[in-house]
């Protein structure tokens, strides 16, 4: 993974984390829910130094018309890096990771849709990291859990998403970009709130003890984050309730 | 009335029978199935805020031919499916080189869903007298989930409309509305529309149009 010198510089001083943070701690978070007016659900969410836009248009038809099933509608997931979102610009369009991103990320979001309700059709989920600071695809997903129950999809439950990491023979809550960097290890999962999961992914090496310790960490952070999101479109209702209101988040 | 606000996977009831529109069951429980408002009644139902139209059996509709083929005009009528409608449910006997002579593509049409199969293939008819071409009048765009309110327990708000405002009112289920009267009638109904699907989650809503209405005329006058 990383040489070894690298791995010396110190991620706790304290006992806490180069932030600030304790070890099961998680960045600050804020979402919004229905911040475009053309998508038919969007929400925006700051993990901590990651901004993700996300965007839900449909059900509507499909095109490419071979893609259509005839029992159920497709869904379409596209996780998109911003070429100002890093450090060092990245060259813009999709590429092997974030095809791979868009494929799992799909793959998380799919089991708790009904399909079922609109055959033939295609809901459409665009993921725009705008910034990025270790766990884009876990922020990407639950703004994503956002965007689609905003735009009115039926679903069995919302899915959260976080990430668990190893620096320093320890295992922490939602790494930020130096500890991804230069960890040990890193697990993002993401959930139901009954706890099924829809997402896991390792990168590094965990011991077994050292994994069930992770997944439980990272599933307890996918519960907060659960909460926010269900406070975000609490949130949006009372405040489309309030008339006067409606042109900060114009929704239709 | 019980109301509250509900996330997709909100435990609602323990009692499976309970079950409405927007839940489902899960080991006995109900569950929501969407975001919006949940209704405690006997039923549970939960009220979605938004969401796209699925046409259903029965529905009145508000469409735009948008092609002709050799048999059937196919219709937008605001929803991820089509409709299209038959050159046999025109009202009366034409040739199929004529359709275009009576609908074309831009018309507009108040039609009813005949059917609708597993695949999503909708079927609509003009055979009603209260169907056709729009020749006269506006039509207006709101989320056809805002639909039941316009309309009102038992058609209250509506048929409240109707007399209110002198005009001709044709709902459609998937969200456009048709009115036709005297020009300020039009105006007035219009603005009072885009009220309720602004108010549509708020409650005494009837009640606070009727007092909207009445300062309006009076302004008026």
């Amino acid at each position: 993974m990383i040489a070894m010198d690298e791995t010396d510089i110190s991620f706790f001083k304290d006992g806490l984390r180069l932030d600030g943070r304790k070890a099961d701690e998680l960045r600050p978070v804020k979402i919004e829910v229905g911040v475009l007016a053309r998508a038919d659900g969007s929400c925006y969410i700051e993990m901590g130094g990651n901004k993700v836009i996300a965007a839900v248009y449909g059900p509507r038809e499909v095109h490419p018309r071979h893609l259509q099933e005839v029992t159920r509608a497709i869904v379409r997931y596209r996780y998109n890096m911003a070429s100002f979102s890093v450090e060092e610009r990245k060259r813009p369009g999709p590429d092997r990771r974030s095809y791979e991103l868009s494929k799992v990320s799909r793959e998380a979001l799919e089991p708790v849709i009904l399909t079922n309700f609109f055959p033939r059709s295609v809901i459409d989920v665009f993921v725009e990291v705008l910034q990025a600071d270790a766990g884009t695809r876990t922020a990407g997903i639950n703004a994503a859990a956002v965007a689609l129950a905003d735009a009115g999809i039926p679903m069995k439950s919302m899915i959260s998403s976080c990430a668990a990491g190893k620096v320093a023979d320890t295992i922490v809550l939602d790494p930020m970009k130096e500890e991804d960097n230069f960890g040990q290890a890193d697990l993002p999962i993401a959930m139901t709130p009954s706890g099924e999961i829809t997402l896991m992914q390792m990168d590094g090496g965990l011991t077994p003890d050292e994994f069930r310790q992770a997944v439980e960490l990272a599933m307890k952070g996918a519960r907060d984050i659960y909460e926010l999101q269900k406070q975000a479109l609490v949130k949006k209702y009372n405040q489309m309730a309030e008339p006067g209101k409606m042109e900060v988040h114009a929704c239709d | 009335m019980d109301r509250k606000v509900v996330v997709p996977g909100d435990l609602l009831s323990e009692e499976a029978k309970r079950s409405g529109e927007g839940t489902y069951i899960r080991n006995g429980s109900v569950y929501s199935l969407l975001y919006g408002l949940a209704n405690f009644r006997d039923k549970i139902n939960v009220i979605p805020l938004a969401g796209k139209y699925v046409p259903g059996p029965g529905d009145n509709v508000i469409g735009v031919v948008k092609d002709i083929t050799f048999s059937n005009w196919i219709v937008d009528i605001n929803s991820p499916y089509d409709g299209l409608l038959h050159i046999s449910e025109f009202p009366k006997r034409i040739e199929s080189a004529d359709m275009s002579k009576y609908l074309h593509i831009g018309s507009s049409i108040m039609a009813r869903v005949k059917d609708v199969d597993p695949t999503m293939k909708v079927e609509l008819t003009l055979n009603d007298r209260k169907l056709g071409l729009i020749r006269v009048g506006r039509v207006v765009d709101i989320s056809h989930t805002r639909v039941p309110r316009l309309i009102g327990k038992g058609g209250s708000m509506i048929s409240m409309l109707k007399k209110e405002l002198n005009c001709s009112i044709f709902v459609g289920q998937n969200g456009r509305i048709w009115v036709h009267g005297g020009a300020k009638d039009t105006d007035l109904a219009l603005k009072t529309i885009t009220l309720i699907e602004k108010e549509a989650h708020t409650s005494g809503l009837t009640d606070r149009v009727v007092a909207y209405l009445k300062r309006e005329k009076g302004a008026r006058s």
